[in-house]
């Protein structure tokens, strides 16, 4: 259905998606905006805490923001391969969806491997949940439960990808799977994005 | 019934057609009858409270068979009866009115009023009621656990329910009622995203929104307000886990000191808590009022034989109220010792959502002039429902209003006042709901002598119960007192719950008529016919119970409204929205 | 319809009930249900709750009369009288309603209840207020003065024991003359009291009925309030927010006195 459908009053009629859109792929939207909204939550606590702790630790201290940096590349690159494979299945490229799906999966395991690393690092210098050597301890809940539940969804996200490419393989992947596990995995993308300024950076 | 033109077929086995079913119908049905299973539960609870308030210190000695630590030697211990008030709150307020209307009412009703064969996601359906089950078992479970069910009030309020040393039901039966409510949050937004995902995509032709029931209108409304407001409670209760168990201090300041320890904690603060709980907390007695409204006023036009009055102007409302009840969530706090000038701002806020709430009461009680009105029992709740409205939100009135809040903030004021309105209003609607919706989903007749009857043991012992409250609140009464006797103040009060409770047990009583008139109907019951009400919406156009796939090889076309009642020029009174204007004058 | 009968004696039940209601509602909160009053801007917290009364009271009856009005009347015709209200009729009904609305909600607030409220929560107290300290515990009221010097001793939790519930550091010299109590608190008639609230391990909620008085005791934070009482005599003093299976119990006790009276206690305190 053409764009400019969706302007049109008679879509809201019935018998037709008013966005010109699946179902599917509607209910993937507003589960971004839910799932989205338990970060915005997240971060909202985070804000409060964050706000009301005189002794916040100073972090180009305690983080090494280059690696920070590569892994943020990392994760937006695999976004770039996540495009590519969208825009391959919609044309109907089998071979090249599984190439760049299978990238894409390996970029978001890169990202958590550096992730594990940055947090073994970390708690060896004596972070934990309930502890943090630079200043308020808990920038060290913050830190674990918020990257912990961003790492969750991006292993989530590694998982249905990696059925994606299976089903692909087997030729089974619709256009419409593939983009809807795209959506997903931008979303996780863009939420880290979240973190990384208001984390790291702010 | 013809083949269908989609090929969905009637599953066979017993199993997949009524317990692991992705037929919106049975799901719904499901939903409604664990409803009424915790509605029996959450009732109980609130007649061993009532026997503690009356009678305080009585011997129960059969109890303590039941519960051998909350009731030792048959004597309800203080705590037992803090774990009552906390599982009697969440199990009514979560899984008994939330299924009922929900779950139970949103899922039968969406694909039928607005002519879709199901769902948009029906095995996301069925995944969602079957997470919810565990959700019910876990609650319940939480009363033999370690220490007791939680005891911290369905608030659960840190310290309280965040340091295990506090009250006894704080130790595993706070983490399983975090482990239930996480539940029941997952199963709630699967639920919402099918709902509104159908309601958006999946209409029949010709059922623009503005010719949706508003029954369709408020759970739809409501549903979206569960969506933006249930993540912020999922955060709240994961990092309450945290607290309690891994070691973070989220919700504990530094200096707590319990039992002759002093705790490690540091740097966090209550006041967190309160502000997420209550972002949902608002929210959610809302996104269980709506529904309740809605059926009302979808009822209404049915028993006066005329349209509903004000069609555009509720559903503006209702907007109105979504937007408003998500920036008002502060009206629980102001004496928490959140700032004043904050405090100012959430009593103007909240009070300005008695606006919107007003307009829709005024056209439910203006939807009966001119009217020609039957009273068969629906319509008996329906009028109990609007007087539930006007009394209780006049109570928050009281509440909205900061300075008068600060007396009566957390005595038995606001008990009656939610009583009134979360139990009074949303139980009154789905008992309507269930006399009046009982033909389309067993294609048999409730007796409808045995409704009035309980219509009648209901509403007035209803009302007198939670009525009585709100004085003993102006009197100054607090609330989540296990007994009354230690106060001179309150000496005044300690008759009269006695007759309070006698009342409860009326009312209690009188609920097993619904029960016995539910499960005896659906297979004693008179034989319905296909419109027994007479009624314009979708769902009486198709036979009752509706095949699978509810409607046969076409799904209806729709041209009207669906309150096209005694249309000038039209053969009957009744209109149903399938007939084209050829045959009866469109007259909206 | 073969039921009309049967409807018309419903409706005229049901009327019948809905006026009872009505009244009943305003016959009872007719009733003097407010404790006591015992302080000076509890006044102020009258006069709003008794102007909700009245107004929500109208509003009651009237919404009552007319619905009762309606069932009576309508339950008894067989065939509509009118059937679609006019847009303009809607319309104009919605703005009534939220007019009076507004005037008894909003109005109410920001005529009667902001400066209440303004006067309570967003003023200092006195400099002339007799400052008493509130330190909540499972399940009682530690009561302390600063004493001649007016200055309360330091605190610290890593010194609180059992004979030392408030954790009072002993080098601190200002502490030396601090008196404290237990669930009792003594205040001076017409004098202004201020409460520097605290709690040392859940919240309670420090709730005076009859002074209009209530106040969470948040852990971590010291919440100020203040107020003047303005009769002699006891009062009591409850708990008002869940605080574990004592909440019930945790009763305290404020004494008004006259100005000599308290003297003649602080005396016997210090000598005692
Ligand atoms: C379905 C549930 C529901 C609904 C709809 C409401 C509606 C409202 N509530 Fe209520 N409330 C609760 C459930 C609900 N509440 C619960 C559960 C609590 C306690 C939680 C706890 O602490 O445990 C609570 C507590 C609560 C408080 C906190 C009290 C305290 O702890 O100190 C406040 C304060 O502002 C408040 C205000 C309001 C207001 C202003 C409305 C308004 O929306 C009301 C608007 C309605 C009207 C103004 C009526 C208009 C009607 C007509 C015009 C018809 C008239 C007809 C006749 C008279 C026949 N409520
Ligand atoms: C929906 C909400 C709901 C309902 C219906 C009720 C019903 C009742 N409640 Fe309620 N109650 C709460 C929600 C509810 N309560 C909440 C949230 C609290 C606060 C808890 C806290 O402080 O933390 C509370 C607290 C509370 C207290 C205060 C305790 C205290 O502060 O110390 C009391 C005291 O009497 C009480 C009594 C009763 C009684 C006698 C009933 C009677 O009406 C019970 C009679 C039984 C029924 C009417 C149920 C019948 C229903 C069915 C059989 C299911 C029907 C199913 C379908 C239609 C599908 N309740
Ligand atoms: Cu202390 Cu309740
Ligand atoms: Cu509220």
């Amino acid at each position: 259905m053409e764009i400019t459908a969706a302007a049109q009053p008679a879509n809201w009629d019935g018998g037709v998606s008013p966005f010109g859109i699946g179902w599917s792929k509607l209910m993937m939207w507003l589960f971004i905006v839910s799932d989205g909204l338990v970060f915005a939550g997240f971060l909202a606590i985070y804000g409060f805490i964050r706000l009301a702790s005189p002794d916040w630790p100073d972090r180009s201290r305690m983080f090494h923001l280059d690696f920070i940096a590569l892994m943020t590349f990392t994760l937006i690159s695999s976004s770039a391969t996540m495009a590519t494979a969208v825009a391959a299945a919609r044309e109907g490229n089998r071979k090249t969806v599984l190439r760049f799906l299978l990238l894409t999966v390996l970029g978001g395991c890169a990202f958590l491997g550096m992730q594990a690393y940055e947090w073994t690092g970390l708690i060896r210098e004596g972070a934990g949940l309930g502890s943090n050597p630079w200043g308020a301890p808990l920038f060290g809940a913050c830190f674990f439960v918020l990257t912990g539940f961003h790492g969750s969804h991006v292993l989530s996200g590694v998982i249905v990808l990696a059925m994606t490419a299976v089903r692909s393989r087997m030729g089974m992947a619709r256009a419409e799977g593939v983009e809807l596990a795209g959506l997903y995995w931008h979303f996780v993308d863009l939420v880290w994005v979240f973190i990384f300024t208001l984390f790291y950076l702010i | 019934m013809a083949e269908l033109a989609n090929p969905v077929h009637q599953p066979s086995s017993f199993l997949r057609r009524y317990i692991f079913s992705q037929d919106h119908k049975v799901i719904g049905i499901q939903y409604l009858i664990t409803a009424m299973f915790m509605g029996i539960v959450g009732g109980l609870l609130a007649m061993l409270m009532r026997i503690q308030l009356a009678w305080p210190g009585q011997n129960m000695p059969l109890l303590s068979k039941l519960f051998p630590d909350g009731m030792a030697g048959g004597v309800m211990k203080p705590e037992f009866y803090l774990s009552l008030i906390t599982m009697h709150g969440t199990i009514m307020i979560f899984f008994v009115v939330s299924l009922a209307l929900v779950g139970g009412f949103g899922n039968f009703l969406i694909p039928l009023q607005i002519g879709a064969r199901d769902m948009a996601f029906p095995f996301l359906n069925m995944l969602s009621f079957w997470t919810i089950v565990p959700g019910c078992l876990i609650m319940m479970g939480s009363f033999f656990v370690e220490g007791g069910a939680a005891a911290s009030g369905w608030t659960a309020y840190p310290p309280l329910s965040a340091v295990r040393s506090a009250v006894p039901g704080s130790n595993w039966g706070q983490t399983w009622w975090i482990v239930g409510m996480a539940l029941f949050i997952i199963s709630f937004t699967m639920g919402g995203l099918n709902f509104v995902t159908t309601i958006l995509d999946q209409r029949t032709k010709g059922m623009s929104m503005m010719r949706m029931p508003l029954v369709v209108w408020a759970l739809f409304i409501a549903s979206v307000i569960g969506l933006l407001t249930f993540p912020a409670l999922l955060a709240a209760a994961i990092l309450l886990l945290f607290d309690r168990h891994f070691g973070t201090s989220f919700y504990l300041p530094s200096g707590l000191y319990f039992g002759n320890h002093l705790l490690p904690n540091k740097g966090g603060t209550p006041l967190l808590w309160q502000h997420l709980f209550w972002f949902l907390g608002h929210p959610e007695v809302y996104v269980l009022i709506l529904p309740a409204l809605g059926i009302t006023l979808d009822l209404l036009p049915v028993f006066t034989r005329k349209p509903v009055f004000g069609y555009r102007m509720t559903i503006y409302c209702l907007y109105a109220i979504a937007i408003l009840s998500m920036i008002v969530w502060g009206h629980h706090m102001y004496v928490s010792g959140m700032s004043p000038y904050v405090g100012e701002f959430f009593a103007i806020g909240t009070l300005s959502i008695t606006l919107p709430s007003t307009i829709i009461g005024v056209n439910m009680i203006a939807s009966l002039w001119g009217g020609s009105l039957r009273f068969p029992a629906p319509m008996l709740f329906v009028i109990g429902v609007i007087v539930f409205f006007g009394t209780g939100g006049f109570g928050g009135l009281f509440l909205g209003n900061a300075t008068s809040d600060i007396q009566l903030h957390d005595t038995y004021f606001v008990v009656g006042h939610f009583h009134l309105m979360i139990g009074g209003i949303t139980l009154l609607a789905a008992f309507a709901a269930v006399y009046y919706w009982f033909p389309k989903m067993f294609g048999r007749m409730m007796s409808d002598r045995l409704a009035k009857l309980h219509f009648w043991l209901t509403f007035p012992t209803f009302y007198a119960l939670f009525l009585v409250m709100h004085y003993q609140g102006l009197a100054g009464m607090p609330r989540r007192y296990y007994a009354f006797d230690k106060y001179e103040f309150l000496s005044g009060m300690v008759k009269s719950q006695v007759h309070i409770s006698l009342v409860a047990f009326v009312l209690g009583a009188a609920q097993f008529i619904f029960l016995f008139n539910f499960f005896w109907s659906i297979f004693r019951g008179a034989k319905a016919e296909p419109n027994p009400w007479n009624a314009a919406t979708l769902e009486w156009t198709t036979a009752s119970p509706p095949p699978h796939g509810n409607w046969g090889e076409e799904l209806p076309e729709v041209h009207r409204w669906p309150y096209d009642y005694s249309v000038p020029g039209a053969a009957s009174d009744c209109t149903p929205q399938t007939v084209p204007p050829g045959i009866a004058p469109v007259a909206m | 319809m073969e039921n009309r009968a049967s409807y018309r004696v419903a409706g005229k039940c049901l009327a019948i009930t809905v006026w009872l209601i009505g009244l009943g509602v305003i016959a009872s909160g007719s009733r003097r249900w407010l404790p006591s009053l015992a302080s000076e801007h509890g006044a102020g917290i009258d006069v709003m709750i008794r102007f909700t009364m009245a107004a929500a009271g109208a509003m009651i009856l009237t919404g009552h009369m007319v619905l009762g009005f309606f069932l009576w009347r309508f339950g008894s015709q067989n065939k509509i009288s009118f059937r679609l209200a006019s847009h303009r009729m809607e319309r104009a009904w919605s703005v009534a309603a939220v007019l009076v609305m507004a005037v008894v909600a909003e109005g109410g607030v920001l005529v009667l209840g902001m400066p209440v409220w303004a006067k309570v929560f967003a003023s200092a107290a006195p400099s002339s207020a007799l400052t008493v300290e509130v330190t909540t515990e499972q399940f009682a009221w530690n009561v302390r003065y600063a004493g001649p010097d007016g200055k309360f001793g330091r605190t610290s939790p890593q010194l609180i024991s059992l004979d030392n519930p408030l954790g009072v550091d002993p080098k601190d010299d200002s502490a030396k003359d601090d008196i404290v109590d237990l669930n009792i608190i003594h205040v001076v008639v017409n004098r202004p009291v201020k409460v520097r609230l605290r709690s040392k391990d859940v919240i309670h909620s420090f709730f005076l009925p009859n002074l209009r008085v209530k106040q969470d005791s948040m852990p971590g934070m010291t919440i100020d309030l203040w107020f003047v009482p303005n009769k002699t005599g006891t009062f009591e003093l409850a708990c008002a927010e869940l605080c574990g299976f004592g909440h019930y119990e945790m009763r305290g006790i404020l004494i008004v006195m006259t100005p000599e009276d308290f003297e003649k206690w602080l005396l016997e305190k210090k000598n005692g």
